[in-house]
Order: structure tokens, then sequence, then C-alpha cells
């Protein structure tokens, strides 16, 4: 089992490479560069707080930006160009292929990350004010970022089971724009009445809390985070990523691959 | 112990959004294959060839029978590292090289390291692919893709071999070698279950075939036995349906479409026939010779026109 799983993650990391899916790689650096010599006009404090926020905002939105534009055609590629035929006609448990694709993209994200980490930080000496104690926080922000590509594969996956890969990435979209706010969601809720009370409510707390694992604004001001948050940060993006991953088996087991 | 035993495998499937509309792919269907034969599985495009192959590759699930291959279940993950499948137009990873593509597909099937290491440059060997080397599938030639399908369908040395159209849309050359490959499949002791419309291959090939049309079983047997079923016999095509129910008995199952009738009669019959056809006053069309060839009885058995059981 583990090696058909890790077949299969292995696969799927390579095809994105050599698709040139890290070719964004070099469009975050170039980003980086461009900015950074603006900020020396900028005060010495604010200087940090903008590199962090527009570093860590671009990592964030690349990452998302892969994970639904790979994740979309995860699933249909492989049965519109039948490959996805030749696996099931050998000893490949339907569960394995979807866990291992999953796997693979994460994979995939987790070293993408990496790499504009190191740029990011690079980018940080760069701008002149060296190493600093704060900057090993930056690394839960970083932390919560990837959480949030584990959290986006899987509910991209979940829609590339049963739809169409445009409605796929729409929904998808959708569904972290709202996770976004999904925060502002629960206040909402709390400050309505009856049935839009408990809509709201449930939408909230089905929707990603990507507003949770956003904590961009906070490394940036130097603002510890709590160790909580990271334990209830991560426990949330496994389970919730499992739990989608669980429902795409569902849907793939049952599904005829015309 | 067969091969492969098929008991009553179905499929239909709906189709439309609004109006609902049952369409049969696969009617009930029974099918032995014993092992170390090379099985054809022929028909014209749509009559179901491919249905069946997904249906015992697990990639469609059938509506009702059951399968099994070598004594097993054929929805048992384990018996497929038994099998080994070639799709029909088969699209491979493209960004991969022919070794790679080998080692990927050997993983999934539980090939050991070593064993991959020592199968994959010989499978390459022997599918001409030598020469390849790091180039991905994306520069290979349909003929050269066509042989990298046949490496992966045997990279996991499997007993039995399924192969959906295996010569389609190749030229001479590249069916010439894949007709090889397949005859050194059963010189290896393999069993090879291959869907074809192109009959010529068939007759090469084959020890036994069936004929399957608009998901209906219409003939099994071995290609001698069904070829001579044919032999002496003349097509004959008239025009004017009232003179069948004269002629019935003499050309046993005719085929109708409007007043053009279509039926095979054995020669020895053929002028009396004739006689009854002009005593009818029917007109008569055509009047040809059949020589036993497969083609004669795949033609016989999968007429697109209306067939009538008289």
């Amino acid at each position: 089992m583990m090696s058909r799983l890790s077949a299969v993650t292995f696969n799927t990391f390579r095809e994105a490479v050599r698709d040139r899916v890290l070719y964004n790689l070099i469009l975050f650096v170039l980003l980086l560069l461009a900015i950074t010599p603006l900020f020396g006009q900028i005060s010495i404090g604010l200087e940090r707080i903008i590199l962090i926020n527009v570093g860590l905002s671009a990592m964030s939105l690349f990452g998302i930006v892969i994970a639904i534009l790979v994740g979309i055609g995860l699933v249909s590629r492989e049965i519109e160009k039948k490959t996805l035929y030749t696996i099931l006609s050998r000893p490949v448990r339907r569960w394995e292929f979807i866990t291992g694709k999953y796997c693979g993209l994460v994979m995939t994200l987790t070293v993408n990350a990496v790499m504009m980490a190191t740029g990011f930080y690079l980018a940080l000496l760069i701008t002149g004010h060296g190493w600093q104690a704060a900057d090993a926080r930056l690394l839960v922000a970083i932390y919560f970022i990837i959480l949030q590509f584990f959290i986006m594969t899987a509910i991209t996956l979940l829609f590339s089971a049963f739809t169409t890969p445009v409605f796929s990435a729409i929904f998808a979209f959708s569904l972290f724009v709202i996770g976004s706010f999904s925060e502002d969601l629960r206040n909402f809720a709390a400050l309505t009445q009856g049935l839009t009370k408990w809509l709201v409510t449930a939408t909230a707390y089905l929707v990603p809390n990507f507003s949770s694992l956003n904590v961009i604004s906070q490394a940036a001001h130097d603002v510890p985070v709590d160790g909580r948050l990271i334990a209830f940060n991560t426990l949330y993006a496994v389970f919730y990523s499992m739990a989608a991953i669980a429902a795409s088996i569902v849907i793939f087991e049952r599904r005829n691959l015309k | 112990m067969p091969a492969v035993e098929i008991s009553g495998l179905t499929k239909s499937y709906t189709a439309g959004f609004f109006r609902q509309k049952r369409i049969t792919a696969l009617q009930p269907l029974h099918l032995t294959i014993e092992e170390g034969e090379i099985f054809g599985f022929l028909g014209p495009n749509g009559a179901g060839k491919t249905t069946t192959l997904k249906l015992l590759m697990g990639i469609v699930f059938p509506t009702a029978g059951s399968a099994k291959i070598l004594g097993r279940d054929f929805r048992d993950p384990d018996v497929r590292k038994e099998i080994g499948f070639l799709p029909e137009q088969p699209y491979f990873y493209d960004y991969l090289s022919a070794p790679e593509l080998l080692d990927y597909y050997a993983q999934l099937s539980g090939v050991p390291r070593e064993e991959r290491r020592k199968r994959i440059p010989l499978l390459l060997e022997q599918t001409g692919l030598a020469d390849a080397g790091r180039k991905q599938l994306r520069k290979f030639s349909k003929g050269m893709l066509q042989r990298v399908g046949i490496a992966q369908a045997m990279i996991h040395n499997p007993r039995i071999v399924f192969l959906d159209e295996p010569m389609s849309g190749l030229d001479p050359v590249g069916r010439r070698e894949i007709r090889e490959l397949i005859l050194t499949l059963k010189r290896d002791g393999k069993t090879v279950f291959f869907s074809t419309h192109i009959l010529s291959d068939a007759e090469a090939l084959c020890d036994r075939v069936a004929v399957i049309h608009k998901g209906v079983l219409r003939g099994i047997g071995v290609v001698e036995d069904l070829k001579s079923q044919t032999a002496d016999k003349s097509e004959i095509i008239w025009q004017g349906a009232h003179a069948l129910a004269a002629v019935s008995a003499m050309v046993g199952k005719a085929h109708v479409t409007g007043e053009v009738v279509r039926g095979v009669v054995n020669s020895p019959e053929l002028d009396q026939l004739l006689e009854k056809l002009r005593r009818e006053k029917a007109r008569l069309i055509s009047v040809t010779p059949l020589h036993g060839a497969l083609e004669d009885y795949f033609v016989a058995h999968t007429s697109e026109r209306e067939a009538v059981q008289r």
C-alpha cells in the first residue's frame, strides 16, 4: 500500500515540477526584488512591516492559486486523458490514488513555500536590518500559510472529484474568499436572530476558517502567536483536510469513469 | 481453470438531462477465455467491446452480473497483479521517459526495485524502444507510444494481457510489430484478450474469437469453425420484401430494410432460390459467393440493418 501511495505522490510532484509549476517562484522573487528598493525611501520601522505583509501575502496567494489551478486537474485530467485507466487496472485502490494525488500536490506546495520563504528571508536581510529574533516568529505565519495549502488542496480535490475543472475552480476560489472572512461571518451571526442566525452560524463553521490561519499582520507587528492557536490550527487543518479527502474518496469510489 | 469467466455482465446507463433515456451498452454477456489462448473480441465501433474491458478493469461498474479472473472475483484489486491492460488510443504521462513510465507502473503493480532494474531494459529491448533513452513520451510517434503501451501492460509479468484495439491508427509496419509482440506473449504462455475491428489481424492471431454487436454477443468459436460456417454460401440481395415468405426456409436469417432484403443461401440451393424469386416477381440486385473468410462471418453477424428472424 505504502509503495503505491508514494509512487502516486512522487509522480504528482514530478508532474508539477516538469510542467514548470515551480516557475512561479521566479515571479515571486522578481516581485520581492522590485519592491525591496522602494523600502529604502520609507522609515525603518515601516519598511519591515510592509515587506512582511507583501512577502507573506504574496506567498499565500501564489500557493492558493497553484493549489486551485493544479488541484482542479488532478483527477479530471487523468480521466480525460485516460491515464487513470492504466492506474486502476493495477492493484491500486481508488482511495490510494486520491490520497497519493493529494499528498503529491501538498508536497509541491510545501517545497514551493519553503523556497519562497528562503527568498523572503533573503529579502529581509537585503533590506538591511540584519537578523532579528522576531524574524524566527515569522515562521509561525509561514507554517499557517502551509496549513492553508493543506486545506485548499483538499477542497479543490473534493470539487474536482465530481464537477468540471471550471466549476471546481470557481467553487474552490469562492470558498477561499468566504473562508477568509469566516471570523466576520461569526461576528455577523452574533448580531442576527432566528433562522438567519442559524444559517450564518452554520455557514461560518462549515467554510474553512482561513481568518484564524492568517496571522501575517500580527507577525509584521512582532506580536507573538499563542501556542494554543498553533496547536488548534494544526488539528483544525488536519481534520478539515481529512474530512474533505474522505468525501472525495466516497464520491470517487462510486464514480463510473466514462 | 479458465483465465476469464464472464457471467451475465451487463451495463446500462442513463443519458440526457431532463428527459433521461436508459441506454444498454452491454446485454448480459457470458464468455469464457481459456488460459494460454489468444482471444479476439470483434465488433464494429460502439459494439460494446471497450465497455466490456472497462468493466473487467474496474473503470466502470456493472449494472448486473459478475466475472472471475483466474478464479477470483474481478473486483478484487489483488487479482490485477496478474493482468495487464492497454486501453484504446492510450495516452501516457508525456513528461516521463519510457524507462520512468515503466518504473512508475511497475511500482504500482508491486514489482520490487531489483526486479524493476532488470526487467525495464529487457522489456524496452523486446518492444524495440531500447534506443528511446531519456526522450520524453511527448516526442514519441504513435507506433512508439503503442509499443510503450504494450510494455507497460507487460511490466509486471502478468498472466493475462487485455489489449483494446491495439492496432488502431497504426501504419502497416506498426501493425506488424504489434502482431509480433502479441505472438511473443502467446509464446511466453500468456493469455491475450484483444478487441479489434481489424479482421485480418484477428484471423492471423486468434485461436478463438467472439463477435459482439450492439451490446449482444452474436457468435463465438474457433476461427476455422466460424469461417467454415460461411463457406460454400452466397449472399443474395433482392428488392421485394413480399417474396421473403416464399424463400425464408432457404435464406434462414434475413435482413430487411424497406423493400430490400439481404440473406445468405447455401450455394447448391441458389438456382432454386432465384427461380422462386423470379416467380414472386422480386427484382434481383446482387449475388456474391462467400469464401469462408472471417469477414463474411463478421458481416453476416453485424449488419447495421434491422435484423428480422424468420
